[in-house]
């Protein structure tokens, strides 16, 4: 491997290890409960993978089966063409960055950089250059001698990178490493890991439940649901062309809008009152089958020419300033998000109609498997 | 709500503790009679008696002995029943039970258990020395009359310490073990970066609590060697109890009572300075 340049200008004196993260039939069993079900993935060298999911998805313990911090019931995990199943945490190239910091208290911002060389037996001149260095890249210098009760949220986060930075792991894991910060030092903070991956341009690996974090910083999203894969793909590809219906409610905000639909002669599309043809080949799916129809909150009013209208019953309305997103009801009963960019023309209780596209449409059959 | 409270610690801690600083400077006895203020005659008394300055020597050679013990039993016990165990219930549970026993049934037990020449200890000294060690007399003998009380102190007590040992455990967060093992620290090293430095205030705490008991030593010499043989067990309290109730001297017991209070004062405020956070 050779040393490389970093982005933000800083040139890193240790030469970086990359690698690539396999996961083969991976499974993990919690007695009879199956946690993760058969996960094949692979994520490549310096790549910036997100696994996204709600709570309960197995996404964290993927990423600890990865760190070696719980065992893998079936299956392989291969770093860097290796496997690992049996190898201890410390032995798979591998650092984490922990929710809660997990900083160790009684250690000063140094000695917890520090430590896993001092663990190592390193030269403690190698342990104070490769520190000083790491301090630098996360403008940590001038916190070296404090203890982590005298830094702040932030500050404890850049330590607990820095730890891992220290370490020159193969692959970077992070933890749900943002929620405990509030929003505004999320975001910031959220810029600074997409900085240092582009400056490390090592492979990582990063756990959220935030599907913005997913989306800003990932190269490659994996959405889980129940410790099954549901789709793996860049950002943009999940957004736009999502395998089903849970994929496509979960990535966005505010969510996908779905409404039961019925396919009529002719390839039409009927829900909610419109008649639209439908974005599949004549004939895929057969007459009277009952559909889901999705369409995002921000792709209704596009074009000057919609290829449909349906009308909504305004509940409520919610003012972000250059947008506004209009809650409310269509004739079926159904809700409805519907993002508005002409701000304060809508109150509640008026009814109004919006347009939409036919390409903007997704379907969805009734097992929520996406029809193309 | 808390007044039932405050009145009970007011009337048998507070006023006695009080109370006898004043008795401490005059001569009365344990049946109220005619006293006069005899001023420092009671200190100087005291501290001119050989019998005081072993019973001395005997406590805090009982408080070297079982402090470690006690508490490194504690801590190993804690360690255990802080592990997915099987029975871990149970264990914990039973390793308690010491705690609750009265210490005068367990000096019973003991006393059995101690019974020269042929209780069960000295049956298992003689099994797995293979008759080569010859029986002990445990509490007749002054070179093992004070290691036989602290191996019985130790054991009746140490569940406190168990627990509050356990305690400080459950509050070391998990992943502080997870990042350590990460970090390529070893179980020891785990233990030593992790465990002792996150069990550092409790450690004060148990230190502090079990010196200050160490030196209260009095019911299993009161009950078992009335301070003997040849004085090898007599402690501090058991001189205060055989000068104030077998002596009926008041005043001077209420000074081997202050002069006790003061050394417990000084070594607990010598514990706190030695284990500050130097940081």
């Amino acid at each position: 491997m050779k040393p490389r340049a970093g982005g933000s200008g800083t040139i890193l004196k240790w030469t970086l290890a990359m690698a690539v993260v396999e996961l083969k039939k991976a499974k993990k069993s919690f007695g009879s409960v199956d946690i993760i079900q058969n996960v094949d993935l692979r994520i490549e060298d310096g790549e910036f993978a997100v696994f996204v999911g709600p709570s309960g998805c197995g996404k964290s313990t993927l990423l600890r089966m990865i760190a070696g911090l719980e065992s893998v019931t079936a299956g392989e995990i291969c770093i860097d063409g290796e496997q690992v199943n049996g190898l201890d945490p410390s032995e798979r190239g591998v650092a984490m960055v922990f929710q809660s910091y997990a900083l160790y208290p009684h250690m000063t911002v140094k000695e917890n950089m520090g430590f896993s060389l001092r663990i190592a037996k390193r030269p403690k001149a190698e342990i104070e250059e490769r520190v000083a260095e790491a301090s630098k890249i996360l403008q940590l210098d001038a916190l070296q001698e404090r203890r982590p009760s005298q830094l702040s949220g932030g500050q404890r986060q850049r330590v607990a990178i820095g730890r891992a930075i220290v370490r020159n792991p193969k692959v970077f894991l992070f933890d749900e490493p943002l929620s405990n910060l509030d929003a505004e030092l999320r975001v910031a903070t959220r810029v600074e890991i997409a900085k240092l991956h582009e400056s490390l341009g090592n492979t990582m690996i990063y756990v959220t439940h935030d599907q913005t974090e997913a989306m800003t910083l990932a190269d490659k999203i994996v959405v889980l649901r129940k410790g099954q894969v549901e789709q793996v793909g860049p950002p943009l590809e999940l957004y736009e062309n999502p395998n089903n219906i849970f994929v496509a409610g979960f990535i966005g905000s505010p969510k996908m809008n779905f409404f039961e639909a019925e396919m009529a002669k002719g390839n039409k599309l009927t829900f909610a009152g419109a008649s639209v043809v439908a974005p599949t080949a004549k004939g895929a799916v057969p007459e009277g089958a009952a559909l889901t129809v999705g369409i995002r909150p921000e792709h209704f009013d596009r074009d000057e020419k919609p290829d449909g209208k349906i009308d909504v019953a305004v509940d409520f309305v919610e003012h972000l300033g250059g947008t506004s997103f209009v809650h409310g009801f269509l004739s079926t009963g159904e809700k409805v998000i519907v993002e508005h960019r002409d701000a304060g023309s809508v109150k509640s209780g008026q009814s109004v109609s919006v347009g939409f596209s036919a390409k903007d449409i997704r379907l969805f059959d009734s097992e929520g498997r996406r029809i193309r | 709500m808390l007044l039932p409270a405050c009145i009970i610690i007011s009337a048998f801690l507070l006023v006695p503790f009080v109370m006898s600083f004043p008795i401490s400077l005059t001569n009365q006895r344990l049946i109220p009679r005619p006293y006069r203020f005899v001023g420092l005659d009671n200190y100087v008394q005291v501290l001119t008696d050989p019998v005081f300055w072993q019973a001395l020597w005997n406590v805090t050679r009982f408080t070297a002995m079982v402090v470690p013990v006690q508490c490194g039993f504690a801590l190993a016990m804690a360690l255990l029943i802080n592990q997915k165990i099987p029975g871990r219930n149970f264990f914990r549970g039973a390793l308690f039970l010491p705690a609750i026993t009265s210490m005068t049934v367990v000096c019973v037990i003991w006393g059995t258990l101690f019974q020269f020449p042929t209780g069960p200890l000295n049956q298992i000294v003689g099994f797995l020395t293979l008759g080569m060690a010859g029986p002990i007399d445990w509490l007749g003998d002054p070179r093992s009359s004070m290691p036989a009380i602290v191996l019985l102190s130790a054991w009746q007590a140490y569940g406190f310490q168990m627990v509050v040992y356990l305690a400080g455990l459950q509050n070391i967060p998990a992943d502080l073990y997870e990042a350590a093992r990460l970090d390529g620290a070893s179980t020891w090293q785990r233990f030593r970066f992790v465990t002792l430095p996150g069990l550092r205030q409790t450690n004060i705490f148990v230190l502090i609590i079990t010196t200050i008991q160490a030196f209260k030593l009095f019911t299993q010499i009161n009950i078992l060697t009335q301070g003997g043989p040849r004085d090898s067990t007599n402690t501090v309290v058991q001189y205060m109890y055989t000068v104030g109730f077998v002596g009926q001297k008041l005043g001077l017991a209420s000074a081997v009572a202050i002069i006790l209070f003061v050394i417990v004062l000084l070594i607990s405020l010598v514990q706190r300075y030695v284990l500050r956070d130097r940081k």
